[in-house]
């Protein structure tokens, strides 16, 4: 059997550095930095961490409906398609620090475009 | 087959299950989310053992030491005792010892327990008065052979609990006090670690309570305490803090003042801006974070901004509730 997306990343260790470099980019965004002022930063973390193990293609549980009602109050306050687009970017830029090959990268960010609908409510 | 037990009720755990999947089946009302250990929805006590190593991955340190876990990460090999978070409330009577002014808005006030309470400087507990007005303040001391808590209360414009304290409160009154809670409080096991502690007003009882506490259980890093206030009147404990970082190498003392005409001796400025300018990289330190709720949040995000662990930023933000006018 070959080895998975999640496997060829360095798994749940790989998901942890990743998440620290990820969500402080995200933070200093100011594109997108606005949606994460009213949250709790310890439980952000702890879902930044979900969504990171999903975009590697860990193992996960969230559905499209999950996805759907998590977001709906930022679509209401506007969350759109270069927000999307944006937090991609980070993703993109933070595994690029850790050295990851761009073949990899386009495959993280090909598990995350199909959640783009649900995220934003289309 | 191991047995849960969570509010006087008895689950069994079938092999393999997890404890989340066992309250589930039996219809327990628990929050959860991704059940794999990541989002921590389904946070959860054990009360009589300490939990699998595994299930507790991710917490902060304090939350560890506390046996919290994760519901969805816990497959008991034996019978556990669990408690819902927030847990069920008792209370435990105590009697009033002293009142004292700290300065013109603040009083100490002192309680004595008898009932066995185990509590650690930083956390916080909550006061009932006898109507049932419940209010949460912050310990100042160190557990003792004594049975002292040690609480300050700022009186407050129509701050109910707080006006009573101040004006009605005597020696010998009873207060009925809940168990202590919150993550807030200084663990060992790091001992040369960098400590940043920045608390506005009454925030200082907390971070007061954990450098003491860091001190007694041989913290030799570099212990830096911020304390601000408008104006000097606001403040208190100058001296003691004073006389704290004389007689400690690794500690420093900064009172700082956000309003004008500061005095030689102050800082000049708002609390957490000059705490994050005088240490503007916190990677690998760790970060106590007590007062106003806003700058306890921005203060929150800069020192993650600043390098900081999120986990090893502890951050108590005291909320204000008025009686209705």
């Amino acid at each position: 059997m070959s080895e998975s997306l999640y496997e060829k990343l360095g798994g749940e260790t790989a998901v942890e550095a990743a998440v620290d470099i990820f969500y402080r980019k995200v933070l200093s965004d100011d594109r997108i930095n606005s949606f994460f002022d009213d949250v709790d930063m310890d439980k952000q973390a702890a879902k930044q961490k979900a969504f990171m193990t999903m975009a590697f293609g860990g193992p996960n549980t969230y559905t499209g409906t999950d996805m759907r009602e998590g977001h709906a109050h930022l679509v209401k306050r506007g969350l759109n398609d270069s927000h999307f687009d944006a937090v991609v970017e980070n993703l993109g830029a933070t595994l690029t620090e850790l050295g990851v090959s761009g073949e990899l990268i386009a495959e993280v960010v090909a598990v995350c475009e199909p959640t783009r609908h649900d995220i934003l409510g289309k | 087959m191991p047995k849960l037990t969570l509010n006087n009720q008895t689950y069994l755990c079938h092999a393999g299950a997890t404890v989340l999947d066992t309250l589930l089946t039996n219809k327990v009302d628990i929050a959860y989310g991704c059940k794999q250990g990541d989002c921590q929805s389904c946070l959860i006590r054990s009360l009589n053992q300490t939990p699998p190593i595994d299930a507790q991955k991710g917490l902060k340190e304090t939350q560890q030491a506390q046996n919290y876990f994760l519901a969805c990460q816990c497959k008991p090999t034996e019978d556990m005792e669990l408690a819902l978070v927030p847990e069920e409330a008792r209370f435990i009577e105590s009697t009033v010892v002293s009142l004292k002014p700290l300065n013109p808005e603040t009083i100490e006030l002192v309680l004595e327990y008898k009932d066995e309470l185990t509590f650690k400087p930083g956390q916080f507990i909550n006061l009932k008065r006898d109507d049932g007005l419940v209010r949460s303040y912050s310990i100042a001391n160190l557990p003792s052979a004594e049975k002292r808590l040690e609480f300050h209360i700022r009186k407050l414009p129509n701050g109910g609990f707080s006006e009573w304290a101040h004006d009605h409160l005597n020696s010998g009154d009873v207060v009925s006090l809940q168990e202590p809670a919150g993550d807030c409080f200084y663990i060992s096991g790091k001992p040369d670690q960098p400590l940043l502690l920045v608390g506005t007003g009454t925030g200082l009882a907390p971070l007061a309570g954990i450098v003491r506490d860091a001190l007694k259980q041989g913290h030799t890093g570099p212990i830096h305490l911020f304390h601000g206030s408008r104006d000097i009147a606001g403040l208190y404990w100058v001296d003691e803090m004073k006389a704290l970082a004389e007689n400690h190498a690794n500690v420093s003392y900064h009172p700082c003042l956000s309003g004008s005409d500061t005095p030689l001796e102050y800082t000049a400025g708002r609390v957490h801006v000059e705490a994050l300018k005088a240490h503007p990289k916190l990677q690998g330190w760790r970060v106590f974070l007590c007062g106003h709720p806003d700058m306890v949040k921005e203060t929150q995000k800069k020192a993650y901004l600043a390098g900081a662990s999120l986990k090893e930023i502890y951050a108590d933000a005291f909320t204000v509730l008025t009686k209705k006018s």
